[in-house]
């Protein structure tokens, strides 16, 4: 049981913040993480910048491309949060895409997670069957948990095997879409929603994409146990800089 | 040792599927249907009509007596540049849409770089009445304006890639990100031997005709079906794919693929991914690719916008790693020496792409009774502006 864990057993509704490292300035990473805990989310998602990030729409891409000019790297991120237990105790998790693991080697990778304390981490680009057949030992290993997506177009069957799969939580994309694209919930997602609450999984479920306001993250967390925030708070960083990080954390949730 | 695809998708240690869960419907959907599809008598009857009536196959095999003169050998070109649109590309997008077609898309997309691959989409889905999106990098549209009028006299719609590099790479991000938007009436034709399995299998196979044909030709003329080498330009590598199809478990045929060294392979400035490339994950395969330490794709560079990808397709990355093909890097410099000099021996203006595969010959000796079959994947016309300013011909 690590601090995903624990964390999803307290049964509030969580709010989840992606940031990509390195942004908006380089050395900026660890106080983002900060005021984040400071302004009381209960999870971070850490993006690690890729310079082809399919699944993302073009205000993280953005992000990482700025990221990347700065001068980030995975040793740089591993090395800029190395010291972030001594003040950081919620869950965080890295996010980011195959290939600079790979390039990093894939147990290194997951050596140095775990003596940061990472807890979790996210791959889009890494699939259930790739995961199982080369890499769960591994992460296993090191205690980090690989946290799946699911769309509405995920079948109830794959959606089992994830779930099989999976020890943490899900990570249910709200709609057919690159991240930063919907706005607002439609009853097709609503219906979604209540389609896979119906499946009683044995995780947890966080929706993320399209989550931007109080009102978004009150209609994701109807029925799934927590929300993940990316593009939005990007967009408030990218205009307010660090200053605007705890106003808009207020505004999801007064 | 086995050169083609396996049943998971892989080429040796290449190829497979790392996409995002968003596209995993759409490419099983695919990967489940393509064979069965491409067996399907009627689609077979529709394929090789189009093919033969509306492309123009076969393609001659020519034997280029001059060219053969100069080098001492026998060279024989395989006439894709005689394809309608210019270039091998139509045989994929003809398979491509007919398979679309059948799997109920009514909205097709694609990725171009220089503009071949978007116009052969672009042309199939004015010839079956599809709506045809094309993306393609900013800069790239800028350098390519012919072609963009192309595709818009057909009816396409190209949207500029303003993200990224603003090129092939990002094209194809751009790409796959509206099929993950537009998940349940959406086909997304690749035009090369890249991205998620079964897409280079597929795309390897309605490609494969190039061989095929190479194989009944060279009998008549030849009386034999195997040269001693094929030779082919690789970016991604669809028109080597093509024409190594059915020669891969046929050792005694040679495979020499060639790369775009650009300005040189230590350059900076260059495409030669076998030479420079690691292993890695490029837009969904496992495969060599132009990388920074870190895992950054980098950005290529060649003279030939069909050649400048940072990867090239699992099957190639195969034929690299298991020594079954050998690997030529040939110069901008020395590829553009090469494309005149066929049109003077031959009377042929080919692509900058092909051209690179006819470099070769100044550099790679080979006997006199060499039968060496030289894929001349696409026509020149598209590069006049480049042949222009490089030789100072206006």
């Amino acid at each position: 049981m690590n601090r995903i864990n624990t964390k999803l057993e307290e049964g509030k509704k969580l709010l989840s913040i992606y940031f990509t490292a390195g942004y908006p300035k380089l050395e900026d990473t660890t106080t983002v993480i900060e005021k984040l805990v400071e302004a009381g989310v209960d999870m971070i998602e850490i993006g690690l910048p890729f310079s082809d990030p399919l699944a993302d729409g073009p205000t993280i891409q953005e992000s990482s491309t700025a990221a990347l000019k700065n001068g980030m790297t995975t040793a740089k991120l591993f090395d800029q949060i190395k010291d972030i237990r001594k003040t950081v105790d919620i869950p965080l998790i890295v996010m980011g895409y195959f290939n600079p693991m790979l390039q990093y080697g894939v147990e290194k990778f997951c050596a140095t997670c775990a003596e940061i304390g990472i807890d979790g981490l996210i791959m889009p680009d890494l699939p259930l069957a790739e995961y199982e057949e080369h890499y769960q030992a591994t992460f296993e290993k090191y205690g980090l948990k690989m946290i799946f997506l699911i769309t509405p177009q995920t079948s109830d069957e794959r959606i089992r095997q994830i779930d099989a799969a999976s020890d943490g939580f899900i990570y249910m994309v709200s709609s057919a879409s690159t991240t930063g694209k919907t706005s607002g919930f439609s009853n097709v997602q609503t219906d979604y929603f209540e389609r896979i609450a119906a499946l009683n999984l044995k995780n947890p479920q966080i929706v993320g994409f399209g989550i931007k306001d109080e009102e978004t993250f009150k209609a994701a967390t109807q029925t799934a146990q927590g929300a993940i925030i990316g593009s939005a708070f990007i967009k408030t960083l990218t205009e307010k800089g660090i200053e605007g990080i705890s106003g808009f954390i207020k505004s999801i949730r007064p | 040792m086995n050169y083609n695809v396996n049943e998971k998708g892989y080429y040796g240690d290449f190829g497979g599927a790392y996409i995002p869960e968003m596209l995993y419907p759409n490419v099983e959907e695919l990967r489940q249907n393509y064979i069965k599809v491409m067996q399907e008598p009627d689609f077979q009857e529709e394929f090789k009509a189009l093919l033969k009536e509306y492309v123009g196959r076969p393609t001659p095999l020519y034997y280029a007596k001059r060219f053969s003169e100069k080098y001492g050998t026998n060279v024989y070109l395989k006439r894709e540049d005689l394809c309608h649109t210019g270039a091998h590309k139509v045989n994929n997008t003809i398979g491509q849409i007919l398979m679309a077609k059948r799997l109920g898309k009514n909205r097709i997309i694609a990725e171009t770089g220089a503009g071949q691959h978007g116009v052969a989409t672009a042309t199939v889905c004015a010839l079956m009445g599809l709506e045809c999106i094309v993306y393609m990098g900013a800069i790239d549209i800028k350098r390519q304006a012919p072609n963009v009028a192309r595709m818009k006299m057909l009816g396409a719609t190209v949207v500029p890639a303003e993200s990224g590099s603003k090129t092939l790479k990002d094209a194809t991000n751009e790409a796959i990100r509206d099929w993950i938007n537009n998940p349940t009436d959406t086909h997304y034709i690749i035009g090369s031997v890249v991205g998620p399995h079964p897409y280079p299998d597929m795309v390897a196979r309605f490609q494969s005709v190039i061989s095929e044909e190479v194989k009944k030709q060279l009998l008549e003329k030849e009386g034999k079906e195997n040269p001693d080498y094929v030779v082919a330009c690789v970016g991604g590598g669809s028109n080597a794919a093509g024409i190594y199809y059915h020669y891969l478990d046929t050792p005694e045929v040679g495979i020499i693929a060639v790369e775009a060294a650009g300005k040189g392979i230590h350059s900076g400035e260059s495409a030669a991914t076998s030479a420079l490339g690691k292993e890695g994950i490029i837009h969904g395969s496992k495969t060599l690719l132009m990388q920074t330490d870190d895992g950054q794709i980098t950005e290529p560079y060649s003279i030939s916008a069909g050649l400048d990808y940072p990867g090239v397709g699992p099957m190639h990355a195969h034929l690299f790693r298991s020594g079954r093909g050998e690997f030529i890097s040939i110069t901008d410099a020395d590829a553009m020496q090469a494309g005149l000099e066929l049109c003077k021996l031959e009377g042929i203006i080919p692509a900058i792409e092909s051209s690179h595969a006819l470099a070769i010959f100044e550099e790679r000796k080979f006997k006199k009774e060499d039968i060496v079959v030289v894929n001349l994947s696409g026509r020149g016309d598209k590069d006049l502006s480049t042949f222009i300013d490089y030789f100072k011909l206006a």
